[in-house]
């Protein structure tokens, strides 16, 4: 009976094998990237990030969402330490990346930028060549053997999903590209180097729908070797491509979860309030 | 997490969330009307009725398909979200319900128009009406957890349709004697039985809709236990 079974659904071209979704997510199987314990952060007297706990998991795609000025980016330039770059920020609690606080002294911040790559909203490719824009990298920390470069570069192209489009043309300009393949070729540039941690904040919200689609595709394929944290006001995006969500409001961490749970039956009515677009 | 009372952004949007869950209860207020007069039709042999029921199917099929097309408006153009998604996919599935009762209630109206040309019997078809009220009350109830979104009366539901059951099964063991002690009521005792059979399929249709609603409110998917697991399930936070 089985086997008739399976003949029928071969000859009817199913694969039930590959329909089963897989077990649930659940926090308690997953591997920590990112620790963060009783965390605050401070603008001079604002408090911009209140007592946050939170366990941003490997290999899985954790986004942020929650109204503007909710703290989401701030939270997130605190992962690659571009706060650091802002006078009068003070920072309490632990940041834990791999087990290791981010914010010790004895951590060189270039070797962690390295660790943790990031994407900002809009793309910002160099004024050089394609080719160098994602070579760039590698010839910062001293490769310059051609063989090693040409390699990686289109690694890095085709893990973009840019390298059908530029493969004839890597020695023309980064800016005659279009808005979306600039930001992949960004993309690129930031995996030539190998991080373990992809930051993205808005990576698709200057993008017209298809090039958006290419991006949020693009994440789900990089989630299998980085971990990935993502900040997006499109909570469709966040209820796309992310595994995990977390839900930020006023500085606080409101709702932290399974993606599927928290926008089908989120525990919080803030998050409720936020997801169904009403008044708070 | 209950379904959310506070606004929405988008007045339209919050209009339209309130307008399916309006021709919902029309719906319902429809089918139970349906329901009532067919089992009517089939107690006093009113014929006339009976046609009134099966013709009046036309109007529940119809508000099935609007119904059915807004919510998948709303899907399209809305992408709700949270207990809005629970609200428009549990609408959804409480229409197709709703529309089978519909259905239900038409095949007893059938019954009951093939009835009225029979010799009555002497009780009346007392069992079946006494039947027909536990259903119609049933079926009353599911509507109101509905408008009120009430989980336990939900529950309440689930309950009742395990004494519907039970009725149903000494009702055919009844008829199954009538049978056999006189076999001239066999083609009188078979309509009876799909009527019987028709209000059983009834309470199934009310319970799979009160646990609809205890999904659209509660957001826990409860089909398929058994009433005790149920009720674990909604009490418990399982």
């Amino acid at each position: 009976m089985e086997a008739v079974n399976q003949q029928k659904n071969a000859a009817r071209g199913i694969d039930i094998e590959s329909m089963n979704r897989g077990p649930k997510l659940n926090m308690a199987d997953e591997k920590t990237c990112i620790e963060i314990k009783d965390f605050n952060l401070f603008y001079g007297d604002a408090q911009a990030l209140k007592d946050i706990n939170l366990t941003i998991p490997r290999h899985r795609v954790t986004a942020f969402i929650g109204p503007s000025g909710c703290g989401k980016s701030t939270f997130l330039r605190c992962f690659n330490r571009m706060n650091d770059l802002i006078d009068n920020v003070n920072i309490q609690g632990q940041l834990l990346l791999d087990g290791e606080e981010l914010n010790s002294p004895a951590v060189n911040v270039s070797d962690l930028r390295r660790k943790v790559g990031m994407v900002f909203q809009k793309p910002n490719p160099f004024p050089k060549t394609i080719y160098e824009n994602v070579a760039y990298g590698l010839r910062l920390q001293g490769v310059n053997d051609r063989q090693t470069l040409d390699k990686v570069v289109e690694k890095s192209l085709k893990g973009a999903a840019l390298w059908d489009e530029v493969k004839d043309r890597l020695q023309s300009s980064a800016m005659g590209l279009s808005g979306g393949q600039q930001q992949r070729l960004v993309i690129a540039r930031a995996i030539a180097i190998e991080p373990e941690v992809l930051l993205l904040d808005e990576p698709a919200s200057a993008l017209d729908p298809l090039s958006t689609l290419k991006i949020e595709e693009l994440i789900y394929e990089l989630k299998e070797k980085y971990t990935i944290v993502i900040v997006t006001h499109n909570m469709q995006q966040a209820a796309r491509v992310s595994d995990y969500t977390a839900f930020m409001y006023m500085g606080e961490l409101i709702e932290f979860g399974a993606t599927d749970e928290l926008f089908t039956n989120p525990g919080k009515k803030q998050t409720e309030d936020y997801i169904t677009g009403r008044y708070g | 997490m209950a379904t959310n009372q506070s606004q929405h952004i988008s007045q339209q949007f919050e209009k339209e969330l309130q307008d399916i869950r309006s021709r919902v209860l029309a719906m319902g207020g429809m089918v139970e009307k349906q329901v009532s007069e067919a089992m009517e039709a089939l107690v006093t042999g009113d014929a006339d009725l009976a046609r009134q029921v099966i013709s009046g199917d036309e109007e529940v099929n119809k508000l099935d398909v609007s119904i059915d097309e807004e919510c998948i408006q709303i899907i399209a153009l809305r992408q709700p979200t949270a207990s809005d998604l629970r609200l428009v996919t549990g609408i959804l599935k409480t229409i197709t319900d709703l529309e089978r009762i519909g259905d239900e209630a038409a095949r007893i109206a059938r019954m009951a128009l093939n009835l009225a040309e029979k010799d009555r019997p002497k009780k009346n078809y007392r069992e079946l009406h006494a039947l027909g009220q536990h259903v119609s009350g049933m079926l009353h109830n599911t509507l109101d957890a509905f408008a009120r979104f009430d989980v336990d009366a939900a529950l309440q539901v689930a309950h009742e349709d395990r004494q519907v059951d039970a009725e149903y099964e000494s009702i055919m063991r009844q008829l199954m004697t009538y049978m056999m002690e006189d076999p001239r009521t066999i083609s009188r005792v078979i309509d009876m039985m799909w009527s019987a059979r028709s209000l059983e399929r009834i309470g199934d249709h009310s319970r799979n809709v009160s646990e609809h609603i205890i999904y659209l409110v509660e957001g826990k998917d409860v089909r398929h236990l058994t009433v005790e697991k149920m009720e674990k399930v909604v009490k418990g936070g399982e």
